[in-house]
């Protein structure tokens, strides 16, 4: 299946300016296999947005449709058909 | 011939450049990527090479995660690696390196939390070809053969038997000094905080501590073997060290025999930052706090104080600082000197306020005033 992810302004650069991009997927793939595919198209997109060991940074958000990834099972929660995931990143960045 | 200063701030990288280092022209914050997030990001490390010009800037993005740009061309251009230029191996058992951890150093096998890269807080250019150290938090070394794109990881430094004797300081637990050995390629000098000082003589294979002698009022062994808070090591022309602890400032000419504390005629006994003169020997600045529970210039008066034997005698030197109180004071790596044949010496506070004075000069000329709080400060003449 096919996953628009939209991607937040701070980091289209990454992607050639793009503010969307479609991934394709396993029908059921979960989140982790969506942000993999977008990593290995822009490595550099998918280290801002996760650490070495994987996991999505503290201050990025990652939402499902309306619901923040980390309420949904984080890395492992499932993609729905026709869901998009946005990538946002979240209020804070210090003083 | 021209000289420029690189400051890296608590939200973002400033340059400044000066034809004779009294009038200067401040650039910033730059962008380095190109969507702009690092104009605010915290530049913690900073690394410049007179010789190929290089410029090496560690920056951590609140959001984004920490990384290294660098330009060749004096910051007019900005390049970053598509891959992570440091990454943990994630074969290693979790050290909880923060606050958090009730028991900071030790490993925990059965954690199902992991090593990364949180912080760069140290860049340093070695004598070998493409070479360059960075000093990391979790407390870590890594090295590049290839002028600071790609870095190893230094598992003998990680593994260390002291290292369950390293932690967190207030400002998180670091290799944040690294001092290679211009003379002798295979020996180089490291700090942390807190943990202590290692010293390398076979090109990181394997570290010895050399902290002993080192005294701390913050633990109940006043003469630990490692664990020191140290704050900031500069070796001087004939390779005897400085070293500004967590307490008292000191000199070993052969750090592994011990140290003489040489804090005896400064204001205080407490500082983040000392510079060596890079050509007279014994010659070295200190920049002290009043106390640990009091972390603001001494009598409230931004000063630089100076040795010119090593450490016996110290007097504030330099004209031209503010007269009137100010809170400001010099953090681990936010001071320098250019390295030229008549150096000047540089320091930046956490008012944001940068200064710069010629040795044969001795009058401090304001480079930048009102930034972010500055956390590094680095200088080189530019042809």
């Amino acid at each position: 299946m096919d996953v628009d992810v939209k991607i937040p302004a701070a980091l289209a650069s990454e992607c050639g300016g793009a503010r969307h991009l479609t991934v394709t997927v396993a029908d059921g793939a979960d989140l982790a296999a969506v942000l993999d595919r977008l990593g290995q198209a822009h490595p550099r997109l998918a280290r801002r947005l996760r650490d070495e060991a994987g996991q999505i940074r503290r201050f990025v958000n990652v939402y499902i449709g309306d619901e923040e990834c980390r309420g949904l099972g984080g890395l492992d929660a499932a993609i729905g058909p026709g869901q998009s995931v946005q990538i946002l990143p979240s209020i804070a960045g210090g003083a | 011939m021209g000289y420029l200063a690189l400051i890296g701030t608590k939200k973002g990288l400033f340059t400044a450049t000066s034809d004779d280092r009294r009038s200067w022209v401040l650039k910033g914050p730059h962008a380095l990527d190109a969507d702009g997030f690092t104009a605010v990001s915290e530049i913690y490390a900073l690394a410049c090479d007179p010789a190929s010009g290089r410029i090496l800037v560690g920056a951590e993005s609140p959001h984004f995660g920490p990384s290294i740009w660098r330009s060749d061309d004096l910051a007019a251009t900005w390049h970053e690696p598509e891959a992570a230029p440091l990454a943990f191996p994630q074969d290693l058992p979790y050290r909880p390196l923060d606050f958090s951890s009730e028991a900071p150093g030790v490993d925990q096998p059965d954690s199902d939390r992991t090593n990364t890269v949180k912080r760069i807080w140290q860049l340093a250019f070695g004598p070998q070809d493409g070479r360059v150290w960075a000093g990391v938090e979790p407390t870590s070394l890594w090295r590049s053969d290839d002028g600071g794109q790609t870095f190893t990881f230094n598992r003998a430094l990680w593994e260390h038997p002291d290292h369950d004797t390293w932690g967190p300081g207030g400002g998180g637990a670091a290799v944040h000094t690294i001092v290679p050995d211009p003379d002798d390629p295979q020996t180089l000098t490291i700090a942390m905080s807190a943990g202590g000082i290692y010293q390398s003589r076979d090109d990181g294979r394997t570290w010895n501590g050399v902290t002993q002698g080192i005294t701390v009022d913050y633990g109940p062994d006043p003469e630990p073997a490692s664990g020191q808070c140290i704050h900031k090591v500069a070796r001087d022309a004939e390779g005897a060290f400085f070293v500004q602890s967590h307490g008292p400032a000191y000199r070993s000419t052969d750090p592994a025999s011990g140290w003489t504390n040489i804090s005896a005629q400064l204001p205080s006994n407490f500082g983040f930052h000392i510079t060596a003169h890079p050509a007279r020997p014994g010659v070295a600045m200190a920049y002290p706090v009043s106390e640990a529970m009091d972390r603001f210039p001494p009598d409230h008066r931004i000063r630089a104080w100076r040795t010119d034997d090593a450490g016996d005698t110290w007097r504030p030197w330099g004209r031209g600082l503010p007269e009137e109180d100010y809170f400001g004071i010099v953090l681990r790596d936010a001071a320098c000197h250019d390295g030229t044949a008549d150096p000047a010496w540089y320091f930046g506070t956490r008012c944001g306020d940068v200064w710069a004075a010629a040795d044969s000069d001795g009058q401090w000329h304001p480079v930048a005033a009102h930034l972010p709080d500055v956390l590094c400060v680095r200088a080189m003449e530019t042809r």
